[in-house]
């Protein structure tokens, strides 16, 4: 039983990280309709931005997350300005194969910038585990919980509560429609994007103090960010988030019960399983006929 | 004149295919050329589905690794001869096809790709997993040379011309496919699903029929890797495996006959050519940074910019 609860908080701590990353797809794969396999990438970034400030620019710890955040979203808006904008109306494929060639060129240039020797993010918070009843958990990620519960709910108005957001989803509702009541949609795409950028490599400055930070950590990444996705079902906020739980939750106790080996299949099990039998979704409402 | 032309170069292509062993002075370049006759086979496996039926599979390795690792284990396990277990690695691979077709064909777009990319990782994770079947990680060490009718093929040359003749049988079953009517119906699928069921081509038959095709000749290219680079391990399934078919392909030119062995041979021997004057990392930068730049000015790919080029003179 107690071994459960812990498997159940170790859980919802990575599952909010998963989540991050899922709403952070679901905008741009969900709304946009760009397969992005550069989103793991944006990850990494986050995380290895967080090192270089606080390790070694000497930043304080909270001022480094929001640098790497603020620096996820910049390079989000620059390659979608640079790299998608100009194939806007091209098939999905061709939009996918350029963020795989993105994805390439950041994960190597990161390689060649920090080397593949994993690094490890100092922070402030004390070591020695808060003793919860029968579970117990480190500071730094009860932290982690409340930063990803607080970003979540400032996407959420964001999207939801503001005229950006209203903007936002107007655009990509009724593309046209929206441009003739006078959105610039071409900054709506450029936003969105980074925001997405944004939201997951405010995951990888969360994570990456918990874990180590190397280049190819992006990867596993990626996948699961498009497992939340579909759990969530596309375009998603609310699913996104549940679903990033859910498959945090799914993983930590697959590992704990069955083998530690598996713990990434959870995630290619779930695109698979969702998407034969719900392909819209855990917890898409029923469809409307007619 | 330019049917002329088409004829020559196609000729002299042969020649230079069937002699190039006897002339090349380094080893090292004959092995570069057998990898990149094994890649050729993936790449005309993979367009056959990107290219003709507009279906992307990313999971493509797992077919690849599949093949491989029942290749590798009929020989080591079984001491199977080598034709056998390559007809194996085909059959097995085929039949994963089926399954990822007839699993993954109720979706199309995006979801295809997801699906196969998720097939691929969750093989992979099997292979590093089940050790008493793979080894795991530590991969599988000692695999046979390859050897027909108990004549070894163990020497570069030999497994030069073996793999030569798979690549040519694989072109050949391409061109064939593509030129019936089963291609066309591929075609017909890939520029309209909705017509062409209207005319009575029965997409999901014909695209897991693809599936089973493309699949099985991955397989034959991973029997061959398996048998001639001795040694198998999970890196086989390497999503960076995929990339570069993908890359061969869309360069190449996807929905052409000659665009996956251009790009094939194109994408293994510049590497190569540029490990000496650069690091490695750079090196597949410079891949992604390539990708993007073809996507932007060639998205047609080489061999169709070229046909073009030359229609205009």
């Amino acid at each position: 039983m107690e071994a459960l609860l812990q498997h159940l908080l170790n859980g919802l701590v990575l599952g909010g990280t998963y989540a991050l990353l899922g709403i952070g797809l679901t905008l741009i794969f969900g709304l946009m309709h760009v397969v992005n396999f550069a989103h793991g990438e944006f990850y990494t970034l986050g995380a290895y931005l967080t090192f270089a400030a606080l390790a070694l620019l000497g930043v304080p710890f909270f001022l480094g997350l929001a640098l790497a955040i603020l620096g996820g979203g910049l390079l989000g808006a620059a390659g979608e300005r640079v790299l998608l904008r100009p194939l806007r109306g091209e098939s999905i494929d061709t939009t996918m194969l350029v963020t795989i060639g993105l994805w390439i060129v950041l994960q190597n240039g990161e390689l060649l910038v920090w080397g593949g020797v994993a690094k490890s993010i100092p922070h402030p918070f004390p070591t020695a585990p808060i003793v919860l009843g029968p579970v117990s958990v480190a500071p730094l990620r009860l932290f982690v919980m409340a930063a990803v519960l607080a970003l979540i709910a400032g996407a959420h108005l964001l999207i939801h509560r503001t005229p950006l957001g209203t903007a936002m989803r107007a655009t990509f509702q009724d593309h046209d429609t929206a441009a003739l009541m006078g959105i610039d949609t071409g900054r709506i795409h450029t936003l969105t994007f980074a925001l997405g950028s944004s939201l997951a490599a405010a995951a990888g400055a969360l994570l990456g103090p918990i874990f180590l930070v190397y280049p190819s950590m992006g990867d596993l990444a990626s996948l699961k960010a498009f497992s939340v996705v579909i759990l969530g079902g596309l375009g998603n906020f609310a699913g996104a988030a549940l679903g990033g739980l859910l498959l945090g939750v799914a993983e930590e106790l697959g590992a704990g019960y069955v083998s530690s080996g598996y713990r990434d299949a959870v995630g290619f099990v779930i695109i698979i399983l969702v998407l034969l039998f719900r392909p819209s979704g855990l917890f898409a409402r029923a469809e409307r006929v007619g | 004149m330019p049917n002329l032309l088409a004829r020559g170069l196609n000729a002299a292509a042969w020649v230079a295919a069937l002699t190039v062993p006897f002339w090349l002075p380094n080893p090292y370049h004959l092995h570069v050329l057998i990898m990149a006759g094994i890649f050729a086979i993936l790449a005309l496996s993979l367009n056959l589905l990107l290219g003709y039926t507009g279906l992307l599979s990313l999971g493509h390795a797992a077919f690849f690794g599949i093949g491989a690792y029942a290749s590798a284990l009929l020989a080591l396990r079984a001491a199977w001869p080598f034709a056998a277990g390559f007809g194996a690695a085909v059959v097995l691979a085929g039949a994963s096809g089926w399954l990822i077709g007839r699993l993954a064909l109720r979706l199309r777009g995006a979801y295809f790709v997801l699906v196969t990319i998720s097939f691929a990782g969750v093989v992979s994770l099997v292979a590093v997993n089940w050790m008493e079947l793979t080894n795991g990680p530590l991969g599988l060490p000692g695999v046979p040379a390859p050897a027909l009718a108990g004549l070894s093929l163990a020497t570069k040359r030999a497994a030069y011309y073996l793999v030569l003749a798979v690549a040519a049988l694989a072109y050949g079953i391409c061109r064939r496919l593509v030129y019936s009517r089963i291609g066309r119906a591929f075609v017909a699928l890939r520029e309209n699903e909705a017509l062409a069921a209207s005319v009575g081509v029965d997409g999901t038959r014909y695209l897991v029929l693809a599936t089973v095709i493309s699949a099985a000749m991955a397989g034959a290219a991973g029997s061959l890797y398996a048998h001639y680079t001795r040694f198998v391990s999970p890196e086989v399934f390497l999503f960076s495996y995929t990339v570069t078919m993908v890359i061969m392909v869309v360069a190449g030119g996807k929905g052409t006959l000659a665009g996956p062995l251009v790009g094939a041979l194109l994408f293994t021997a510049l590497p190569e050519a540029l490990r000496e004057a650069v690091a490695w990392q750079w090196q597949i930068l410079a891949y992604g940074a390539l990708l993007i730049l073809v996507v932007f000015f060639l998205p047609r790919g080489i061999v169709p910019a070229l046909a073009a080029w030359r229609a205009r003179r």
